[in-house]
């Protein structure tokens, strides 16, 4: 398992962690995408996003939902959380591809692995100027885990 | 001729943290030069060394992609509002 330093943590609630396993799954073996919100105290909204790209290597947001969800966040005066999305077939860890495209610094990113299926891991981490560190994921107030690092 | 401007997060190191600013313009080109005149910076955030649209921007007028209007030849009219978003990207490969 691909490791990096560890910095900070993030916190999520059982139903929006289960929300997002069970949307990884939906959608196996194609890679889904959403994002969280947060009003500051927990996560406010999770929204599903398609995957324009319908891919099981690879996401792109579909841009008019991309845009209703930002849109809907600002106007409810929240803030982007998170920004996830699985690996049908591969580590919970950012690819390449996901940390030479990843536009938002302040966000966290969230990957879903179904790599082993009956066993899905969810790992969270900042990816800023091309460096990655992980995040802790916090369920309802205990360690999630992620597997061994 | 009113253009408003929707600038995301991550863009706003370049309108002094503003959210929402306004430009000129009677295309999408022309809105976003008159950005940079207004946002140095910005314009290159969005734009191609050939002039086009960066692949991982995404720009709307009116809420519409405007990869399925007229690109960056898209028309704007006064009181349309542009919005910009960094596209969110990336694979597991």
């Amino acid at each position: 398992m691909t490791r990096v330093p560890i910095e900070g943590h993030i916190e999520l609630d059982r139903g929006t962690y289960d929300a997002l396993i069970a949307h990884a799954r939906s959608d196996a073996p194609y890679e889904v995408c959403g994002l969280l919100a947060t009003d500051g105290e927990g996560v406010a909204a999770h929204y599903e996003i398609p995957n324009a790209a319908r891919s099981m290597t690879y996401y792109n947001m579909e841009p008019k939902a991309l845009l209703r969800a930002m849109h809907d966040m600002e106007d409810r005066g929240w803030d982007l959380l998170a920004i996830y999305h699985s690996h049908p077939h591969t580590e919970a860890f950012p690819s390449a591809t996901d940390v030479e495209l990843a536009f938002y610094p302040d966000a966290t990113y969230v990957i879903v692995s179904l790599q082993e299926p009956d066993q899905p891991t969810l790992r969270a981490f900042s990816i800023r100027n091309g460096d990655v560190t992980e995040k802790i994921v916090i369920v309802d107030g205990e360690e999630a885990p992620a597997g061994p690092r | 001729m009113s253009i408003d401007v929707r600038v995301p997060t991550v863009l706003r190191e370049h309108t002094g943290g503003e959210s929402k600013v306004t430009a000129q313009g009677s295309t999408l080109r022309e809105v976003i030069y008159d950005l940079e005149t207004r946002h140095p910076g910005l314009k290159e955030r969005l734009v191609d060394d050939s002039g086009g649209l960066h692949r991982f921007i995404n720009l709307y007028v009116n809420d519409e992609d405007v990869r399925y209007l007229g690109g960056i030849e898209t028309p704007t009219e006064d009181g349309d509002t542009v919005s910009i978003l960094p596209a969110v990207a990336g694979g597991s490969s």
